[in-house]
């Protein structure tokens, strides 16, 4: 047996994504890309501002499409050509942009695309729904009948997060669901994500919190540059974790880092 | 804030202390004002703008406000009001439509060609008006989506093209009349509800309310939701039985309601349903106020511009064909004009924004009777079409600032 102190997640793998590269033009946003998710796992997703993240989680989505590499998602291999696709599958997303309307009020967005009784809207149902989705998260919304637009950052953040537990997802994906939470609502949302991951569902979740992403991630992936650069637990330090995400320096302490990190992603010990 | 109740504890959504909900009349009046100086103007301006209106007219011409007078106005605006009502949907997704005048005419002339010169039954030949209508949205649609054409240019090159066909159309024969006698012209231009029909139709805006209203404050309150009060409801619906009954007894001391402006508020009413109440409406409304979120909603955006922009055209096509029934011809004027400014302004002016995602079907109906209005009004003043043009212009003009005022209001009070 291994005698890493990770042991691979039990949980079969719900996606897996192999050599995933996305262009913007002259830019590579995305090169190479290899990351697995596991059923009841929180995968952090870490690297510098414009490491890519985001466009990754796009990508996931059905907001862009890859340029090159394969998605495989519950063993099947997928093509994720629109967001409709990927909410199918069972793939919901909080945009770092949110992507509300702020026109509609808070119970139209929490349900847009999914209304119940599409001939003949069942409000009452699709209020009763909202007001527990939120309470859930603590929220913190004076009425569900005012348009979007009227809420606060924060609150607008909780509102996509509600929408994204609506649809019994098998995978969430997060960006910077806790970016613009009070104390109170980003521990519920840690809390939540916990629930999510032991009810057997895949997070991926993306934050520039090391505190947030230790305290719930079973697995933290670093992108620099578009690449991947490594793969760490909770436990690793924090000079660890910043030199990997910085690429500041091609220390011991990066290179150990990465040794690890390959290692226990083969399974196999030194 | 745990106020441990042995009941159902407090309404799932009246937890929050910090919202002041108002239960009372004075309250519900001042929330009332709180929105209008947000920005949140609704119908105010429209109703406004046309008392003023009114009243203006009036004190130059008394038989502007007479019963006839009034009755002929309906009869006007039904056929625009139509077309309006295609505006709206394509407001409705920020998109506009320039050709609904010709498309308008287009449709008038098939109507004269098939139905009269070529002898196919008429019920066909509107059927076939309004289909090709459903084409020419399509096309637009098409060029919008696949080539990603501004909805503005390619409905104005349409307005050339399609005016092109009509005249093409009646090129052999100029204007067709279209035989009186025939149940289209007499819908266009004499039939009217008998009285008390018109009394009976007019209670059910109110009956359809209670309805409406009422199972919604049971299914709430079995929800434990906050419900509007009964009072408060019989009060509304009420007031909006005695306003309508008193308008339509007011038109029948003349001829009375003609069934054609039945249709059109009909229209309006079913229109408001699939706006308000269906799956279809919250997308189009979600399309308008951010597409991309819309999008990544799983929403078929395509597919929504494609029904508003075939939606529109064909309303225009069925507005154009009414308009002929009510001239009882087709001719080479049908649709030019001040058509296809009338009903644009009158969704505007009805409180439709141009900038999507805001709008009623009911803005339709209020616009094109203040449209209406002012052009009645001018006529009687014998004032001439270039007057009328400046100034139906010069509302416009204002609408439109209303509409970007009150946005920007919205916008800094927090409200979309
Ligand atoms: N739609 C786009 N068109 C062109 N370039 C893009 C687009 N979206 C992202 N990029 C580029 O791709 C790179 C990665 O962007 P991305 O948004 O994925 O970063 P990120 O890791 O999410 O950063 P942050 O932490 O700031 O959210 C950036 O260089 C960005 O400029
Ligand atoms: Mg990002």
């Amino acid at each position: 047996m291994s005698v890493d102190s990770h042991p691979s997640p039990t949980g079969e793998i719900v996606l897996s994504l192999r050599g995933i590269s996305k262009n913007f033009g002259a830019v590579s946003a995305l090169t190479d890309i290899d990351l697995d998710v596991h059923a009841g796992e929180v995968v952090a997703l870490v690297g510098d501002n414009g490491a890519g993240k985001s466009t990754l989680v796009k990508i996931l989505s059905g907001v862009h499409q890859a340029s090159s590499g394969s998605i495989t998602f519950q063993g099947k291999p997928v093509t994720l050509p629109d967001p409709k696709s990927a909410l199918s599958l069972g793939i919901a997303t909080v945009f770092q942009d949110l992507a509300l309307c702020e026109n509609l009020d808070v119970v139209a967005n929490i349900f847009l695309g999914k209304e119940l009784n599409p001939m003949r809207l069942d409000e009452v149902s699709m209020e009763v729904r909202a007001w527990t989705l939120l309470s859930e998260l603590s929220a913190r919304i004076p009425n569900v009948r005012e348009a979007v637009a009227s809420l606060s950052g924060g609150q607008r953040q909780t509102v996509a997060i509600a929408r994204s537990l609506l649809l019994d997802p098998k995978l969430i994906l997060l960006d910077e669901p806790t970016a613009a939470l009070g104390v109170a609502q980003t521990a519920e949302v840690l809390d939540l994500i916990e629930r999510v991951r032991d009810r057997g569902l895949g997070v991926v979740m993306i934050s520039h919190n090391m505190e947030d992403v230790r305290a719930v991630a079973d697995r933290i992936v670093v992108l620099r540059l578009g690449r991947n650069n490594g793969i760490f637990y909770p436990d690793a330090s924090n000079a660890e974790l910043v030199s990997a995400i910085t690429g500041a320096s091609n220390n011991s302490v990066s290179r150990r880092a990465g040794r690890r990190s390959t290692q226990s992603q083969a399974g196999t010990s030194l | 804030m745990s106020d441990e109740t042995k009941t159902k504890g407090p309404l799932l959504d009246r937890s929050d202390s910090r919202v002041a909900h108002t239960t009372t009349f004075g309250g519900a009046v001042k929330a009332f004002f709180d929105r209008v100086r947000s920005g949140d103007l609704g119908s105010l301006p429209v109703v406004v703008g046309l008392l003023v209106i009114w009243t203006v007219f009036t004190s130059f011409n008394p038989i502007f406000l007479s019963s006839s007078n009034l009755v002929n106005m309906l009869f006007d605006s039904s056929t625009v009001g139509v077309i309006s009502l295609g505006i709206v949907c394509v407001l409705m997704v920020g998109e506009i439509d320039l050709s609904v005048g010709s498309v308008s005419g287009f449709a008038s002339a098939m109507l004269g060609v098939l139905w009269v010169n070529h002898g196919w039954p008429v019920w066909l030949a509107i059927l076939a008006a309004v289909a090709v209508g459903a084409v020419f949205g399509a096309v637009y649609a098409l060029l919008f989506n696949r080539l990603g054409m501004p909805s503005f240019v390619s409905t104005l090159s349409g307005l050339l093209a399609v005016l092109g066909m009509q005249l093409y159309a009646l090129n052999h024969t100029g204007s067709i009349n279209l035989p009186y006698g025939s149940w289209v012209v007499d819908f266009g231009q004499t039939m009217i509800m008998p009285k008390i029909v018109s009394y009976g139709l007019a209670l059910l805006p109110g009956l359809i309310m209670l309805w409406a209203g009422y199972s919604s404050i049971k299914r709430r309150s079995a929800a434990n939701l906050s419900a509007p009060s009964l009072t408060g409801l019989l009060f509304k619906a009420g007031l909006i039985t005695v306003m309508i009954e008193a308008i339509v007894f007011y038109l029948n001391q003349s001829r009375g309601i003609p069934w054609m402006f039945g249709l059109f508020a009909g229209l309006v009413i079913a229109m408001n349903y699939a706006f308000t109440r269906t799956k279809w409406g919250r997308s189009m409304t979600a399309v308008g106020g951010n597409r991309e979120a819309a999008r990544r909603s799983g929403i078929n955006v395509r597919m929504i511009y494609t029904s508003a922009f075939v939606l529109c055209s064909m309303f225009a096509s069925f507005g154009g064909v009414l308009a002929a029934a009510r001239l009882a011809s087709s001719s080479e004027q049908a649709g030019t004009g001040d058509v296809n400014l009338n009903a644009i302004a009158a969704a505007v002016i009805g409180g439709t924004s141009l900038f999507g995602g805001r709008g009623s079907s009911y803005s339709a109906l209020l616009g094109i009777i203040v449209i209406q209005s002012i052009s009645n009004g001018l006529t009687l003043l014998d004032l001439s079409s270039a007057l009328r043009y400046m100034i139906t212009g010069g509302v416009l003009a204002v609408a439109v600032i209303v509409d970007s005022l009150a946005r920007k209001s919205r916008v800094s009070h927090g409200r979309a």
